[in-house]
C-alpha cells in the first residue's frame, strides 16, 4: 500500500493537469491557436497557394472563367524572353549589399558619436532621423530637387551635367544614396536604443583594466548588443527586399533601377493585367526572400537551444 | 501610369506627375499632391459630392447617376469642368448627380478593380484601344442607342467603336500632338515654319548653329517618346499601318518598324541629350526658355511653359516624309465618358452621357473653367478657345484619319510592359534597332498569342 500511494499519486495528478485542459481551458486555448491559425491561413498562405497556381496560368484579372492554364511558360518568358529580369535580381543583390556596407556602418558611427552626449546631440539625433519619417516618396521627390539634369541643385552648384535620374549606369547608385539617406536614420536610432541598454559597469570595468574607446567598442559593447545586431540584419534584409517606393516615384522601375518588386507592380497594377505572368515574378521573389528568411530562423532557432 | 493628358499636367499635383515633373512653380502643388497621395489609396476616397437641382424639365428616361471623374478636387480647370457639367445636367434634368472625384493617375492606375467593384454608372475614360478592351470584358455598356450624337463627327464615332461595331463611349474632348515653338524666337532668326522634310533639317542645321538644340526630348515618363514613333511611324507607313501594327496584326520586327527606328536614329542627334532623366516639363522649360527651338508634344505643352511663353506658342503638324503617305495623320486623343455595365440605372446612365456629349454640356464646362478644352462636338461653341485651341480645331479638322497614341491604341500589358521599356532601350542604344525590335515582337507574341 504504502509502495503503491506514490505512483498512484503522480497518476492522479498527471489526471488532473489533463482535466484542467479539458472544458473551458481547452476552448480557449483552442480559439487563441485557431483563429490566428485560420487567418495565417487565410492572409498568408491562401494568397501565396493562389499566386503560385496563377503562376502558371495566364489571366486579366476579370473573369475566372477567363483563366488559361499555360504551364511554365511564363517563367521561361520571364528567363529567356524578358529583358528587365535578370537586370532586377542584379539590382536586388547590389541594394542589399549597399544598404549593408554603408547606411548600416554610418548609422553605426552616429550613433555611438551621438551617445556619447555632446553639446546640441538632441538636434542632430532628430536631424539625422527626420528623414525616416518621411514617407519614400517625399524623399523620392525631395531627391529629384537634387538631381534634376536641368534644374537640380547638384548639376547647378557643381556645373557638372550628369543625367542622375536618367543615365541607366548611374541612376541606380543615385537612388540608393537617397535611400541610405533615410536608412541611416533608421539604423543610427537602433543602435542607439542600443547603446543607452548597455550597462555602464562594462564601460567602466573596460577603462578599469586599460581599454582604449575603440577597443572597448569592439570588444565589450558591440558584443554585448548581439540582439540589436541581430534586428538590424533583419531590417537590412527586408528593406532591400522590399525596396520598392523610390524607384517607382522615379521612373517606374525602368531604364537601370529595375527592381523585383517593381516589375510585379507593372505587370499587376495599373493598366496592364498580366496577374500570371505578374505571379510568376513574385512567386520568384518569394523564393528569394524565403531562402533569407530561412537562414535567419534556422540562426534565431540554434542561439535558443544554446 | 502617366498619360499624355492635358489634365494630367494640370495635374501635377498628384504624386507621380509632381514629382517627375516638377518645375520649381510646381513645387507647392507637388508638396500638396503628396499629402493628397497618402490619403487616397482609393478610388472612393477622394471628394463626395452630390448636386440636386430641382429644374423641370426633366427628361423621360433621366434619373439620379453617380458620376465618377478622373480629376480630384482642386486640380485646377479639368476638375471645374466635369463638375460644372455635372452642375449643369443636376439643374437641367432636376436629377441628383454624385460626384466621386479621383486623382487622375490614381483613377487610370486603379481602373481595373475599379470596374470590378461598384463602378460608378457614367465614368470619364478614353477612347481607343483602352476603351475596347473593356468592351470585350464587359466591363462597359453597349450604348450604340444613345448614337448618333448631335455635332460630333464620324471621325470621333469610328473611335467610340469597339470591335463588335457597337459604341461603348462617347467623346467630349481632345487634343492633338504637334511641334511647338515660341514665334518671338522664330521671328528674331527670320525662321518660317518649315512644311517639308528638307525645310526642317535645314531649320534644324540652322538652330545647331546658333547653338540651339533644335527639339527639346524628354523621356522619363515613358509614354512621351511614344509622340515621336508615333508621327515618324504615321509618316512612313501611314495610319493603316499604326492601326495594324497597334493591333498586332502587324510585327514589330518587321521592315516598316525598323525603318520607324532607323529615321528616329538619324533625328536623335537633334534631339535634347540626357532624355532619359528628364520630363516633359522640363523639356517645356527649355522650349520656354529658348535653349531649344522645337518641341513635339500634346497641347498640354502649354502647363509646362511660363505664362508670358503660353501666348507665345505657336505650332506646326509634322512634314511630310514618303510623298505617298502624305501628312495627314496625326495622333489627337479624345477623353470622353463610359457606362459601366453594372451601373445601378443604366437608362439614367445613358440618359447623362448623351447630354455630356452635347455642345451645351461643352459650353457649360468651358464657361465655368478658367481653361477651356476643345470640345469633341462642333457645334460647341469656341468663344473662349485661345488662339492654340482655334488652330487645333482646324488642323483636327483637316487631318484625315486621327489616332489615338501609341499606349491608347495598343493592348495595355503590351504598351505599358513591353513597348515602354523598350523604347527607352532604343534610345538609350540607338545602334541595337535589330535587337530591341525582336525583343518586342518575342514578348508580343508571348502576350497577344
Amino acid at each position: 500500500m504504502t509502495t503503491a500511494t506514490p505512483t498512484r499519486r503522480p497518476r492522479r495528478q498527471r489526471a488532473r493537469v489533463e482535466k484542467r485542459h479539458s472544458g473551458r481551458d481547452r476552448l480557449v486555448i483552442g480559439l487563441m491557436i485557431g483563429v490566428p491559425t485560420l487567418l495565417v491561413v487565410w492572409l498568408v498562405w491562401l494568397p501565396a497557394i493562389g499566386s503560385v497556381l496563377l503562376s502558371f496560368t495566364k489571366w486579366n484579372g476579370f473573369k475566372f472563367s477567363a483563366i488559361q492554364w499555360v504551364g511554365t511558360k511564363n517563367y521561361v518568358d520571364i528567363a529567356t524572353i524578358y529583358p528587365p529580369f535578370w537586370p532586377a535580381i542584379r539590382h536586388n543583390l547590389i541594394w542589399l549589399v549597399f544598404l549593408f556596407v554603408l547606411p548600416t556602418i554610418l548609422g553605426m558611427l552616429l550613433a555611438v558619436v551621438l551617445d556619447r552626449e555632446m553639446w546640441g546631440s538632441r538636434f542632430y539625433q532628430t536631424a539625422f532621423y527626420l528623414p525616416v519619417v518621411l514617407s519614400l516618396a517625399l524623399v523620392g521627390f525631395i531627391w529629384q530637387l537634387f538631381y534634376s539634369t536641368d534644374q537640380g541643385l547638384i548639376n547647378e552648384v557643381f556645373g557638372s551635367n550628369v543625367d542622375w535620374y536618367g543615365d541607366p549606369d548611374v541612376n541606380l547608385w543615385a537612388v540608393l544614396v537617397a535611400t541610405a539617406w533615410r536608412h541611416t536614420g533608421y539604423i543610427m536610432l537602433i543602435y542607439l536604443a542600443g547603446l543607452k541598454g548597455v550597462d555602464g559597469s562594462l564601460r567602466e570595468a573596460a577603462a578599469v583594466d586599460g581599454a582604449t574607446e575603440v577597443k572597448t567598442f569592439f570588444h565589450v559593447i558591440f558584443p554585448v548588443m548581439r540582439p540589436i545586431n541581430m534586428i538590424v540584419l533583419v531590417i537590412v534584409v527586408i528593406e532591400s527586399l522590399r525596396a520598392f517606393d523610390l524607384v517607382w516615384i522615379v521612373n517606374k522601375g525602368r531604364n537601370g533601377l529595375e527592381l523585383i518588386s517593381a516589375l510585379v507592380s507593372q505587370n499587376v497594377i495599373g493598366e496592364a493585367t498580366r496577374y500570371g505572368f505578374g505571379s510568376a515574378l513574385a512567386v520568384i521573389m518569394m523564393v528569394i526572400s524565403s531562402v533569407f528568411i530561412t537562414i535567419y530562423l534556422r540562426i534565431v532557432f540554434r542561439e535558443e537551444r544554446r | 501610369m502617366a498619360r499624355p493628358d492635358p489634365r494630367e499636367s494640370r495635374f501635377s499635383s498628384t504624386l507621380p506627375a509632381s514629382v517627375n515633373g516638377f518645375g520649381r512653380r510646381s513645387l507647392l502643388r507637388g508638396a500638396l499632391g503628396v499629402g493628397a497621395l497618402g490619403a487616397t489609396g482609393m478610388l472612393s476616397a477622394c471628394g463626395d459630392d452630390s448636386t440636386s437641382g430641382s429644374g423641370s424639365g426633366a427628361s423621360a428616361k433621366a434619373g439620379n447617376v453617380k458620376f465618377g471623374i478622373n480629376e480630384a478636387k482642386g486640380s485646377g480647370p479639368a476638375n471645374e469642368r466635369l463638375q460644372a457639367m455635372a452642375d449643369a445636367y443636376a439643374k437641367k434634368a432636376g436629377v441628383t448627380v454624385s460626384v466621386n472625384a479621383v486623382d487622375h493617375n490614381t483613377f487610370q492606375e486603379s481602373i481595373t478593380t475599379y470596374l470590378q467593384g461598384s463602378p460608378d454608372d457614367v465614368f470619364t475614360w478614353f477612347a481607343g484601344y483602352r476603351m475596347a478592351q473593356f468592351a470585350e470584358g464587359g466591363q462597359i455598356a453597349d450604348i450604340s442607342d444613345v448614337w448618333p450624337l448631335d455635332g460630333i463627327g464620324d471621325a470621333f464615332k469610328k473611335a467610340s467603336t469597339a470591335a463588335d461595331g457597337k459604341q461603348y463611349f462617347v467623346p467630349v474632348s481632345y487634343y492633338p500632338w504637334a511641334v511647338f515653338h515660341r514665334k518671338s524666337v522664330f521671328e528674331k532668326n527670320g525662321w518660317t515654319q518649315p512644311k517639308t522634310m528638307d525645310d526642317l533639317t535645314a531649320l534644324m542645321k540652322e538652330m545647331q548653329g546658333k547653338k540651339m538644340t533644335p527639339f527639346a526630348f524628354a523621356a522619363k515618363d515613358a509614354w512621351a517618346p511614344m509622340g515621336t514613333f508615333d508621327i515618324l511611324n504615321m509618316r512612313l507607313n501611314g495610319y493603316d499601318f499604326h492601326m495594324a501594327l497597334t493591333k498586332g496584326e502587324k510585327a514589330w520586327d518587321s521592315p516598316e518598324v525598323k525603318n520607324v527606328f532607323a529615321t528616329w536614329k538619324t533625328l536623335l542627334p537633334y534631339h535634347q541629350e540626357n532624355s532619359l532623366g528628364r520630363t516633359w516639363q522640363e523639356a517645356a522649360t527649355s522650349m520656354a526658355k529658348g535653349d531649344c527651338g522645337m518641341y513635339l508634344l500634346g497641347t498640354f505643352v502649354v502647363d509646362g511653359v511660363p505664362k508670358e511663353a503660353q501666348e507665345d506658342l505657336d505650332f506646326f503638324t509634322f512634314p511630310e516624309l514618303d510623298a505617298s503617305i502624305g501628312s495627314d495623320a496625326l495622333d489627337a486623343p479624345i477623353d470622353g465618358f463610359c457606362v459601366a455595365s453594372g451601373a445601378q440605372d443604366e437608362e439614367a446612365g445613358k440618359a447623362y452621357i448623351k447630354w455630356l456629349a452635347s455642345a451645351e454640356a461643352a459650353d457649360a464646362a468651358n464657361n465655368a473653367a478658367s481653361a477651356p478644352f476643345i470640345a469633341a462636338n462642333t457645334a460647341a461653341s469656341t468663344a473662349k478657345y485661345g488662339e492654340l485651341q482655334k488652330k487645333s480645331v482646324e488642323v483636327v479638322q483637316n487631318a484625315k484619319s486621327i489616332a489615338q497614341f501609341l499606349d491608347r491604341d495598343t493592348n495595355a500589358d503590351l504598351a505599358n510592359t513591353v513597348i515602354t521599356a523598350s523604347l527607352q532601350d532604343f534610345i538609350k542604344k540607338p545602334d541595337d534597332i535589330d535587337g530591341i525590335t525582336a525583343s518586342i515582337q518575342q514578348q508580343a507574341k508571348s502576350i497577344l498569342g
